[in-house]
């Protein structure tokens, strides 16, 4: 069975790239050129004593020795920062924040990922339907208005920043129009329940979602649009609609379900760009997710909350490769011999 | 060699192999340009391109850089466009117009620069792991694939919060996290360069691996370069007004991106300051258009297959 061995290699190479994932967070997070223990220190506004700076340093593991094994002396250390890091890493402490003090970062993670989970799973949706349906029917009536249409669209909205169109959105919308909300994730001290809060969230939420649809959206309809043409140039095509079936049927039934499999791959990849808007989005719109916490974090210069997050992006992004890889061999068998 | 080894047509004087050569680059000149010339999108992409440079270089005759310093400017504050101030004011008097011109200077430099240093590494790597195949191939696609796999944006601001903000770092950053796609769409061209016949002639002339890679390789992967990085450059400037607008840019440098955090630090957004926000990014679209249509016209040329779509 060539299929289990593809799913086992697919796995091992994964676990390879998180391995690579966690050895660069570990030392770009050490190539600052800055003083560790200044940064952490100066969001507090206080200067420390020698004594309690040592402590901060014993108490971070800054005395530790970097790596398992120095060579100058020759030694290997049991206790070190890579270590640590790993270990505390797969034990999920990722430890005090320093911008929420008294919170740990996986506390102020996870406050912040429900939202953004509400605007990226519901952008990613929205665009994936509209654009693969874009695709579809561009491809099969390839230089009709609707084609030429959404190649203008696509093009256009593809060389847009995500944060401008944000803001010109706001700015109609919400400044001379006042549709909409200007931010947030609902409205403060409202205090809804049951339907009016949906409602609320969802009110907050369209703006955002817009933006974030509109601006990636472009890029499933051109890879829908040219794996349906190379589809439709397919023999098997012409088989089917010699056989005399329905133009429709042929669409649908044959040519689509085919055209579909390529596309798995390109959504996946496409989540880390998404992931990416995110980010300028939520500040624009001052929505409370990851987004708007990676800016909070580099304001603060948090370290310890920008490397945690940037673990999350990358390993959301690796898993997400993961399935699509997966999904795509369980669909259409030939990947596996491949 | 390389023109040796082609036959060349039957010469009623005989012309040395050079000359031979610079017809032959005049003659397909003239071919590319004939193609290039009826695509619509390409026309219309490179017309914008040659407005965004000439505004570029002509900055210093077109507006005094005086305008930029808060300290001299007389200007109204937020006024909306009118016939003195034709894209209206910031918040501290000065012209958009004049910003935006002065911006374009960082953005195009930023974006060329940037894509330069992706093209190189990128082609680079995608050369030698196409032409030398087995392990060094395994290794630098494993190493590609984890670049397109990691968040783009996040990766950048990341490296640009540790690395610090100068125009150096910022074209480095953006530089060396773009490098992926070139890299792998050379891969794959040259792996059909290198089974074709008179790549095995020149080995068996005795050419070594190098010299076929800069001398055989490179001149027939050379479309493929150029067309991407010429869509790197657009990704490039998209990603330097990123950068800029989190906060990353270069602080004492006008580029478009800075500008469009300025306004909204100070609230145009609320101040419905559209003029102020407007500008910037309608030059950012404009000239990233203009990038991704002239890639695209010299895709449609390069790759015959889709020019039959």
């Amino acid at each position: 069975m060539g299929g289990r061995r593809y799913v086992i290699r697919k796995i091992m190479q994964a676990l390879a790239t998180l391995v690579f994932i966690l050895l660069f967070n570990f030392f770009l997070f050490r190539i600052m050129p800055s003083d560790p223990v200044k940064l952490l220190t100066k969001g507090k506004g206080v200067q420390l004593t020698q004594g309690a700076q040592e402590q901060l340093i014993i108490d971070l593991g800054l005395d530790k020795p970097v790596l398992p094994i120095s060579l100058r002396p020759l030694a290997l250390h049991a206790d070190n920062q890579l270590f640590q890091y790993v270990g505390d890493t797969l034990t999920g402490d990722f430890g005090p924040s320093l911008l929420f003090q008294g919170r740990s970062v996986v506390d102020v993670f996870l406050t912040a990922l429900w939202p953004t989970l509400l605007l990226v799973g519901g952008a990613t949706i929205l665009m994936t339907i509209i654009g693969l349906y874009l695709g579809i029917r561009g491809g099969w009536s390839r230089g009709s208005r609707l084609d030429t249409g959404s190649m203008g669209f696509s093009l256009l909205f593809y060389s847009m920043p995500d944060f401008w169109l944000a803001m010109m959105l706001l700015v109609l919308f919400s400044t001379y129009l006042g549709w909409f909300p200007s931010g947030g994730y609902s409205t403060p001290n409202a205090d809804l329940s049951g339907l009016a809060h949906i409602v609320d969230v969802m009110n907050h939420l369209f703006l955002p979602i817009v933006t974030l649809t509109v601006g990636y959206l472009g890029e499933y309809y051109l890879i829908m649009r040219s794996s349906l043409l190379d589809v439709l140039g397919e023999e098997y095509i012409t088989t089917v609609r010699a056989k005399g079936i329905r133009e429709d049927s042929v669409l649908w039934g044959h040519a689509v379900r085919n055209a579909l499999l390529p596309t798995i791959s390109q959504i996946a990849l496409g989540f880390g760009f998404i992931l990416g808007g995110a980010i300028t989005v939520e500040l624009v719109f001052s929505y409370p997710g990851l987004g708007l916490l990676t800016i909070q974090a580099l304001d603060s210069q948090d370290f310890r909350l920008l490397q945690g997050l940037f673990l999350f992006a990358s390993v959301a992004v690796l898993l997400s490769n993961l399935a699509a890889d997966l999904l795509y061999s369980w669909f259409d068998p030939r990947v596996k011999e491949a | 060699m390389a023109t040796l080894a082609e036959p060349a047509s039957p010469p009623i004087t005989p012309r040395s192999p050079k000359a031979v050569a610079r017809e032959r680059r005049k003659i397909s000149r003239h071919r590319f340009w004939s193609i290039y010339r009826k695509s619509v999108m390409g026309m219309a992409g490179l017309a914008i391109l040659i407005v965004f440079v000439l505004m570029a270089l002509l900055a210093p005759l077109l507006v005094s850089s005086t305008g930029l310093d808060v300290t001299k400017v007389s200007g109204p504050a937020l006024s909306p466009p009118s016939w003195a101030y034709p894209l209206g004011t910031d918040n501290q008097g000065r012209s958009v117009l004049t910003l935006i011109i002065w911006g374009s200077r960082i953005s195009l430099l930023i974006g060329l620069l940037a894509a330069t240093v992706s093209m190189v590494v990128g082609s680079v790597l995608g050369i030698l792991a196409g032409y030398r195949g087995g392990m060094i191939d395994t290794a630098l696609m494993r190493l590609t694939d984890w670049f397109l796999v990691l968040p783009w944006v996040a990766l950048m601001i990341v490296l640009a919060a540790i690395l610090g903000q100068s125009l150096t770092i910022i074209v480095l950053v953006i530089g060396l996290t773009s490098w992926a796609w070139t890299a792998r769409l050379v891969r794959s061209q040259t792996l059909s360069v290198r089974e074709r016949p008179f790549v095995e002639r020149v080995k068996g002339l005795g050419s070594s691996d190098s010299r076929i890679m800069i001398r055989h390789v490179l001149p027939n992967v050379l479309p493929v370069i150029i067309a991407q990085t010429i869509l790197s450059v657009a990704l490039a400037i998209l990603a330097e007004s990123t950068l800029s607008f989190i906060g990353l840019g270069d602080p004492l440098r006008v580029s478009w991106g800075q500008t469009l955090e300025q306004a909204f630090d100070t609230g145009a957004v609320t101040l419905g300051a559209w003029w102020w926000i407007g500008a910037p990014g309608v030059c950012i679209v404009l000239l990233v258009l203009a990038f991704t249509m002239c890639s695209t016209a010299l895709e449609e040329i390069f790759n015959p297959r889709l020019r039959q779509r």
